[in-house]
């Protein structure tokens, strides 16, 4: 029998012990169906999401709600929306209570003396260019001024097809506001004109991503196999799409035979008793879904598929590594 | 009670190479106080599918927030046996 220590050495097994037991059990909650940017290609409200369900205005449920979903075992709340820091009582109730990530535009401040270590990740869509097309402004210039420097804040930057040839500058553009970025890709739910991934682009990007993480290490939180994976949809030679997807909502999950998946996972619509099918919109074609944290998600629960080699195991494991981090269960 | 704690662990053993489809082991061979998470790689949910085949077999329930402190084979055939036995 391959056993983990005979597959890695020291220096490997101490990174393996340092996140195998770390059993992260992550829920998804739309904070609220607003938000101050209307992106095109926002799969919250392309697919109708925001008027899926009614936001539940009194606190005093939100707070109760994250208390059960505790008792469910959740240890990462994971906000989204619309905008959630449109509504910084909701932000708290959770972040009060548990491990919690907020997704934003980075438009509205968080202020730190009410929330000191809540991790942000900012959305990015691109260069000023891409940002005023897609999102209508130039979000980046003021996402940067309010959080430059900040430990607990990094940027989610999206991809895109134009962006092929660009991401140095931009990479440059984060570490210079002394901040890190996760990248991930486009999913064009909207269909915008010229977004679409063609596979040669893929390929390119993958090298383009490869190449940026080894330039800066310090700023960009990566690995290769991610790059591999999100590029091809394929995670040892099986494709990606709805049989494989970790992050369906556990209750609805009625698939058969019944994948690897995310321990009690579901995705809350802001009337605190509405599901979503997963952690994106149901609209979304499974089979080109580009998903960042799904991805991410798919390899770190097929965790015994990656014991068949040394290299297997310290790709599934740089893949941990950096979902823990990005959710601050180890430091960057 | 020795005895019969041998005999879960050597079940349990078996069912685990079963379910999960562990190579080159056999229910003799398998270490039972080899770390299940450190060492074999299992994580939460493959414990998941173990524990339903072991509440098939022997009617006990294992609790998943005791998930944690079930790190071997003997552990969790120690934990059936007092399950049984209360
Ligand atoms: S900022 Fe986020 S939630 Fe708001 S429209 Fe853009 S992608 Fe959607
Ligand atoms: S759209 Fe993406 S995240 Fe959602 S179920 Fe399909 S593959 Fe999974």
């Amino acid at each position: 029998m391959k056993t983990v220590s005979s597959l890695l050495d020291d220096h490997w097994y101490a990174r393996y012990k340092r996140i195998s037991k770390l059993n992260i059990r992550s829920s998804i909650y739309d904070v609220t169906n607003r938000c101050n940017l209307r992106c095109k290609g926002c799969f919250f409200f392309s697919s109708g999401e925001h008027e899926a369900a009614k936001e539940e205005m009194d606190i005093t449920r939100w707070e109760t709600f994250v208390d059960k979903e505790m008792a469910r075992g959740v240890n990462l709340a994971i906000l989204i929306g619309g905008e959630p820091t449109l509504c910084m009582d909701r932000v708290e109730a959770f972040y009060r209570r548990l491990p919690t990530f907020c997704a934003t535009n980075g438009i509205i401040k968080v202020p730190r003396d009410r929330f000191p270590d809540m991790m942000l990740g900012i959305s990015l869509w691109g260069d000023e260019a891409d940002e005023k097309v897609l999102r209508g402004k130039d979000a980046f210039s003021i996402s940067s001024k309010n959080y430059a420097g900040d430990p607990h804040t990094y940027y989610l930057y999206t991809i895109t097809p134009k962006q092929l040839g660009k991401t140095e500058r931009i990479i440059k553009k984060i570490r210079d506001a002394g901040l890190k970025v996760h990248m991930q890709l486009l999913s064009n739910d909207e269909g915008v004109d010229g977004f679409h991934w063609r596979a040669e682009e893929l390929a390119q990007i993958r090298c383009e991503m490869d190449d940026v993480l080894d330039s800066y290490p310090d700023t960009v939180i990566s690995s290769k196999y991610y790059h591999e994976i999100i590029t091809t949809g394929k995670m040892m030679g099986r494709p990606f799409g709805w049989m494989e997807c970790p992050s369906v909502t556990d209750p609805l999950d009625k698939r058969e035979p019944k994948p690897r998946r995310l321990t009690n996972f579901i995705r809350w619509a802001s009337d605190l008793n509405t599901m979503h099918r997963c952690c994106t919109s149901e609209t979304r074609d499974c089979s080109t879904c580009k998903d960042g944290a799904a991805h991410m998600s798919w390899v770190m629960v097929n965790k015994r598929a990656h014991m068949q080699s040394t290299r297997d195991l310290q790709n599934w494991i740089e893949i941990y590594e950096m979902f823990a981090k990005l959710y601050q269960f180890i430091p960057w | 009670m020795a005895v019969e704690t041998d005999k879960i662990i050597l079940r349990i053993a078996e069912i685990m190479i079963n379910e999960l489809k562990l190579e080159d082991v056999t229910p003799e061979t398998f270490d039972a106080d080899i770390d299940l998470v450190d060492e074999v790689g299992i994580d939460s949910m493959d414990l998941a599918t173990v524990a339903l085949v072991l509440r098939d077999e022997y009617a006990v329930r294992i609790d998943e927030d005791d998930y944690p402190k079930l790190t071997t084979v003997r552990l969790i055939g120690e934990y059936i046996r007092k399950k049984l036995a209360a």
